[in-house]
């Protein structure tokens, strides 16, 4: 092959002839995610104020013991938090047996990937800018050869949603019966755009039809591979403004029951 | 980098300031073009830092009161002033297996298929090779892994061949090993790039990328395999 590629120089980190602002999409990117990271550990480390009525925050659901010390809602699965529990040094809550199954699907969205590779690893920093490190493994070998497993999380994340649907749902159910309240309409948002950037997925894509060259003679993979190409092409948007909407929902459902908000009934 | 002035008019395209420069001041200076349509492919070069056609970028749409750089693809080889040596992409074309269709489905050895299943590949044919995605992947421009990796541009290739409704080759394994689709970190960079607006990344390589996890990467695939090959 050609034995003149040693030519080639390499520019030197964030050397460039760009005359454009490149630095500020990754910085925007790295602030964007930085400040839900913090903001969602925050919560989930909080073990309080979690609930509030009908509405049970998404960063707690699916909420399979109450939090330590917290009274029993209508909300949790197996009762109060069970005695065998360790205590560890820092406390866990119920937060933390169910945010590695989001947490991973978005770690290992191929969106999410390709941001992420850019505002916190330089790797590029931005386009056609260079970069601070000549090593390179990219994907193809350990540890990030590991995101391929994004498919698996794909699946538990596609049972979240029913579930988070659920609580959509469960969220009109009242003391007084059946309502609509601000939170109500809050999480029902956050169900459809969680829906819209999962089923957007590019392994969905892929499972539903994406791995079949004819699709012409198999109407409902057809219709399914269609369906989620739309969604796809509008990833990167769902993929932001549902990361945005878990964290607002988990900020309202804890005002509210922090009594801060008043939660407005609506119907 | 050699500094250059020249008159600007209104409608010229940075390919018209480089003919005018040819012709006032410099005409040693080495440049490929050829159809000044975005057709060919052969006036790619970084203009201001960008990868771009230089028969396309309007210099209206970019600040002449500051000089403007014009730079040679840097993701290869130099030879001379603004041609880079592009032969390398020869090369890896050569590698990927050619399309092998399935057997004539009528006796006249035509074949049928449907507008919808062809619609997918359509748009990796719009391909017109001017490697500005190759040029701009970090991949190749700052790692220089050309020896192991293939690039966008033949990422779309492969694509086009191995999603084409009536091709029975299998190009997965090299793919993943000789073509180095791993190296590929969804950056995206390329797409921005290509002229003709190929969805390079989401339609080609990640679609792609689930194939080799398919074969290579799937537990429970692999165990399904296994089963039905008893
Ligand atoms: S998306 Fe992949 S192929 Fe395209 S520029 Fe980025 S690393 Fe290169
Ligand atoms: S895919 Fe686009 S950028 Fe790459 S060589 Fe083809 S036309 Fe140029
Ligand atoms: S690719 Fe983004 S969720 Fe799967
Ligand atoms: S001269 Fe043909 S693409 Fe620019």
């Amino acid at each position: 092959m050609a034995s003149n590629l040693v030519q080639i120089t390499r520019r030197g980190f964030g050397e460039t002839m760009r005359k454009d602002g490149w630095w500020w999409q990754s910085l925007a990117v790295f602030l964007g995610f930085s400040a839900f990271i913090v903001y969602s550990t925050w919560a989930a480390f909080q073990g309080a104020h979690y609930t509030f009525g009908p509405y049970l925050s998404p960063m707690y659901s699916p909420l399979i013991w109450e939090a330590a010390g917290q009274p029993l809602s209508t909300h949790s699965w197996l009762g109060a938090w069970p005695s065998w529990m360790p205590n560890l040094p820092l406390p866990i809550t119920p937060a933390f047996l169910i945010l590695w199954a989001p947490g991973g699907f978005r770690f290992t969205c191929y969106y999410y990937r390709g941001a992420y590779y850019k505002a916190f690893w330089a790797d590029p920093p931005a386009c056609a800018v260079g970069e601070p490190r000549h090593e390179y493994r990219g994907e193809k070998k350990f540890p990030l050869i590991l995101q391929n497993i994004h498919r698996y999380f794909l699946y538990v994340a596609i049972a979240f949603i029913g579930i988070l649907a659920y609580d959509a749902i469960a969220a009109t159910q009242f003391k007084d019966g059946f309502g609509i309240g601000v939170g109500t309409i809050v999480l029902t948002i956050n169900v459809i755009l969680l829906g819209s950037y999962t089923f957007g997925c590019h392994s969905l894509r892929h499972l539903v039809g994406g791995g079949c060259d004819v699709l012409s003679d198999k109407p409902v993979r057809r219709g399914l591979w269609n369906w989620v190409s739309k969604l796809n092409k509008r990833h990167m948007l769902f993929a932001w403004m549902s990361l945005f909407w878990v964290g607002f929902s988990d900020f309202y459902v804890r005002m509210c029951s922090m009594g801060i908000f008043t939660d407005y009934r609506i119907f | 980098m050699v500094d250059y002035r020249t008159e600007v008019s209104e409608g010229m395209v940075v390919l018209d300031a480089v003919h005018q420069i040819q012709a006032e001041s410099a005409p040693d200076l080495a440049c490929r073009w050829n159809c000044k349509a975005g057709k060919c492919g052969s006036c790619s070069a970084e203009i201001n830092g960008k990868p771009k056609l230089m028969c396309m970028t309007r210099l209206d749409t970019i600040d002449v009161t500051k000089p403007v750089t014009i730079e040679p693809m840097r993701a290869f080889p130099p030879i001379k002033d603004l041609i880079s040596d592009i032969s390398w992409n020869y090369e890896v074309k050569k590698r990927i297996k050619k399309f092998k269709p399935r057997p004539p489905d009528a006796a006249d050895g035509t074949w049928r298929m449907q507008q919808s299943d062809i619609d997918r590949v359509q748009e990796f044919r719009k391909c017109i090779e001017c490697y500005l995605c190759q040029d701009v992947c970090h991949v190749l421009r700052d790692h220089v892994k050309h020896e192991e990796f293939i690039g966008p541009r033949f990422l779309v290739y492969s694509a086009a061949l191995e999603m084409h409704p009536l091709d029975t080759e299998d190009r997965v394994d090299e793919l993943k090993d000789e073509f180095g689709i791993g190296y590929c970190n969804i950056t995206k960079c390329c797409t921005k790039v290509c002229p003709e607006h190929i969805t390079i990344t989401d339609n080609a390589i990640i679609p792609l990328k689930e194939r080799v996890v398919d074969e290579h990467y799937d537990p429970l695939k692999k165990l399904v395999k296994l089963f039905r090959r008893k």
